[in-house]
């Protein structure tokens, strides 16, 4: 599914990675454990958290993961934003919860990485 | 080659930058995704490992043709029983390292499962060293 259509599914704001709208993900996962989240890794591959910290983009960044949904009205600081920018990511703000969130998608048949 | 970064205890906003700089050299290298990958992936965990519980350390990593070296070493509380410190979910993460998204317990045992060699030496109120190999 291309970004854009999850984003339209979830009632995202795009804050970073415009230009990228058109790729494909295949794949999501959710966690609010940067542990966890390091364990993961695929190029198709969403994230869906709980939290908004400069944390997370560097640990996206170390799994090699590019596309971030931050739930529940979480919002970008500009910290987050110039690393984001930094490394080509998309970053997406909904007002879903992650249950929510991951609901949708997973109907929608992004699958579970795990 | 050699690299050496200085990394502050508590200083979380700029904690994985020694991380971000050996992963984007490794890429210049061309080194095989998935070595890039485990590797960064174990030295991010001692970067934050240090951010969170020392108050200072030094990462150095050692390109070799064969193997990437790298030692973690940190002035800092120590660790007073390793091998309960590396079971998954022992942590003594403060409450605001938890918050953050880190402090699962999971950080020593992620260092080791992402590296081919790894020791541990520390001793109490003085500190950590961790030394990890993986082999190219």
């Amino acid at each position: 599914m291309k970004i854009e259509e999850i984003s339209e599914k979830i009632e995202g704001k795009v804050v970073c990675g415009e230009h990228r709208l058109g790729e494909e993900i295949t794949c999501g996962f959710s966690s609010d454990l940067m542990s966890d989240v390091l364990t993961t890794g695929s190029e198709k591959l969403i994230l869906i958290t709980g939290l908004s910290n400069v944390q997370l983009i560097r640990t996206a960044e170390m799994s090699d993961i590019s596309y971030i949904v931050m739930a529940r009205g979480k919002k970008v600081s500009d910290e987050m934003l110039n690393l984001a920018r930094e490394n080509d990511m998309v970053l997406i703000e909904t007002s879903y919860s992650m249950f929510r969130t991951s609901g949708v998608l997973f109907s929608a048949g992004i699958q579970p990485l795990f | 080659m050699e690299f050496e970064f200085e990394v502050q205890g508590g200083d979380f906003s700029n904690a994985g930058q020694a991380s971000s700089r050996i992963k984007k050299i490794l890429k210049q290298l061309n080194v095989d995704p998935k070595t890039i990958k485990r590797t960064v992936v174990a030295l991010y965990e001692g970067e934050v490992n240090i951010v969170a519980h020392a108050w200072k350390g030094k990462i150095k990593v050692d390109i070799e043709t064969e193997k990437i070296k790298a030692r973690l070493s940190d002035e800092g509380p120590g660790i007073a029983n390793i091998d309960q410190a590396m079971r998954d979910g022992y942590s003594t993460a403060s409450e605001e390292v938890r918050e953050m998204g880190f402090g699962a317990g999971m950080g020593l045992s992620n260092m080791k499962k992402n590296s081919d060699e790894m020791e541990i030496h520390s001793e109490v109120s003085q500190g950590t060293t961790v030394m990890i190999v993986n082999y190219l």
